[in-house]
């Protein structure tokens, strides 16, 4: 479990988050929404200690992550995988390199075992057959899935996800989401995604956090969403018509 | 002035965090061994190249500048060896090499910063500092000496090519002329020196692209920054050791 206690977060006198506390639930697909610019990544980021929090606390279960050195947070962090919104795959290595990183970097697995493990993660996220092709080489689509190979690579506890549907068409952004929620609880992951894809927030929100300028306006579930009375949420989430006849229709029911 | 200060203390905390204890020493050593081929070996041509005709134009200038019959001519021989052993090879190479090495640091490791890969790393649990810049630092310290040799060497053939086919010096002069009064700590002042501007090429170029902020224009702007600064910083110290080796 991860608890974030009152976090705040300024950048040269602009506060972008304002005492935001949340708990996200292990075996879970959380999410985080709100629109561009509303805090998300900064909140994400300060999840994971990629930037300082001014104040407030976070709590890997019975850890104070936010007081631990880098040496500390590395131990946490070896638990960590991320989906980066722009997939953050190394350019100079190939797909295989890619996800063998981690396991090159942290284990002590032997040359087949190594491969072995990422072959496994590359057909757990439908690659095959492109272990010597380069990022450049791949769709956005599957550069998302080799990242997450990537990121599941060590069997993490935690995954984080930025924008996981970002810059995807309609359907590899459903492919993503599902692969997202089967490995959640196949290995019993902390989970969370950053995102404003509503499709998304339908299929996977089994917990909802809503910021908006800074701040946590809401928390539920996808079955709680359409019936919220929340104005700044239902101007988020009903902005397109097709959203507006579900949530009549959800009334209606 | 803050901004200098601010810089200056920011270069220095990533020195702190890049000479960290590797996380794993065979990654390292991997990587060194990339660096050596893409920093160094690719280096060998624009060197001899640069140097070739650096020698060559060494030795004219000296012949043109020289024609006195007071001055015997093995002296342009003697003139080009120790121009282009004190100065040439290490300091114009090591500005060349700014040019080319710094900008490519600079470019890469500002891209990597702006497409989030470093924070990957980082995430990962692994000190991004130390792994993209140590095996650079170490590839340059290890290859640059043997570049500034290959200057030397090939500086001097270019010298006396051009020498003896434009008819300003024999072989027998120019060669009397390199081996007169040989200093062979100019050697090793050369290489301190060398040692000194990779150091400085690498780590000025890798901090200007470690702290990118922003996008593609930013990554061109820390790329030239780069450049400049390691630049600047070579010609500055290159005054400072040549006062504290040869006074």
């Amino acid at each position: 479990m991860i608890r974030a206690e009152n976090i705040s977060k300024s950048f040269a006198g602009r506060e972008v988050l304002k005492n935001i506390s949340a708990t996200f639930e292990p075996g879970k697909t959380n999410l985080i929404i709100g629109k561009s610019g509303s805090g998300k990544t900064v909140f994400l980021k300060c999840i994971v200690g990629l930037l300082e929090i001014d104040e407030g606390k976070i709590w890997y279960g019975d850890t104070l992550f936010s007081k631990l050195d880098f040496t500390g947070k590395k131990e946490i962090r070896k638990e960590m995988g991320m989906l980066f919104q722009g997939s953050a795959l190394f350019d100079s290595m190939t797909v295989e390199e890619n996800v063998r990183f981690p396991l090159d970097m942290f284990t002590r697995m032997s040359e087949e075992e190594k491969l072995e493990r990422v072959n496994f993660c590359l057909q757990r996220v439908n690659i095959v057959n492109s272990n010597s092709l380069f990022p450049a080489e791949l769709s956005g689509g599957m550069r998302k899935r080799v990242a997450i190979a990537r990121a599941i690579a060590l069997k993490p506890r935690y995954l984080f996800c930025d924008e996981p549907n970002s810059g995807l068409d309609p359907k590899t952004s459903i492919v993503i989401d599902e692969l997202i929620k089967e490995i959640t609880v196949e290995l019993n992951m902390t989970t969370i995604v950053n995102t404003h894809d509503m499709n998304s927030v339908m299929e996977n929100g089994e917990k909802i956090i809503f910021i908006e300028e800074g701040e946590k306006c809401w928390e539920g579930c996808k079955t709680e969403i359409l019936k919220s009375d929340c104005k700044i949420l239902n101007d988020f989430v009903f902005a397109n018509s097709l959203a507006k006849q579900l949530k009549a229709s959800s009334l209606e029911e | 002035m803050f901004r200098f200060i601010s810089g200056f203390g920011s270069y220095w905390l990533l020195l702190a965090k890049v000479f960290a204890r590797p996380e794993k020493h065979s990654i390292y050593y991997r990587q060194t061994m990339k660096e050596l081929v893409s920093l160094g070996l690719r280096s060998i041509g624009i060197t001899t190249i640069i140097s070739f005709f650096m020698g060559a134009v060494i030795t004219l200038q000296t012949a043109y500048n020289t024609e006195n019959p007071i001055y015997p001519t093995y002296l342009i021989g003697l003139g080009c060896r120790d121009a282009i052993i004190l100065e040439f090879s290490s300091t114009i190479v090591a500005l060349i090499l700014a040019g080319k090495v710094g900008s490519s640091i600079a470019s890469e490791i500002g891209t990597m910063r702006v497409t989030e890969q470093i924070d990957a790393l980082e995430l990962m649990g692994v000190n991004s500092a130390s792994y993209l810049i140590l095996p650079k630092v170490i590839a340059t310290l290890v290859f640059n000496p043997f570049l500034t040799l290959i200057s030397i060497v090939v500086g001097i053939v270019g010298g006396w090519i051009a020498g003896t086919a434009a008819g300003v010096i024999t072989t027998q002069d120019f060669i009397y002329g390199i081996q007169y009064a040989f200093i062979p700590y100019y050697i090793t002042y050369s290489l301190i020196k060398t040692l000194f501007f990779a150091f400085i090429i690498t780590t000025v170029s890798a901090f200007q692209g470690y702290y990118v902020e922003g996008g593609s224009l930013e990554v061109g702007r820390a790329s030239t920054k780069a450049v400049v600064y390691s630049s600047v910083t070579i010609l500055l110290f290159n005054v400072i050791l040549t006062q504290l080796l040869l006074s």
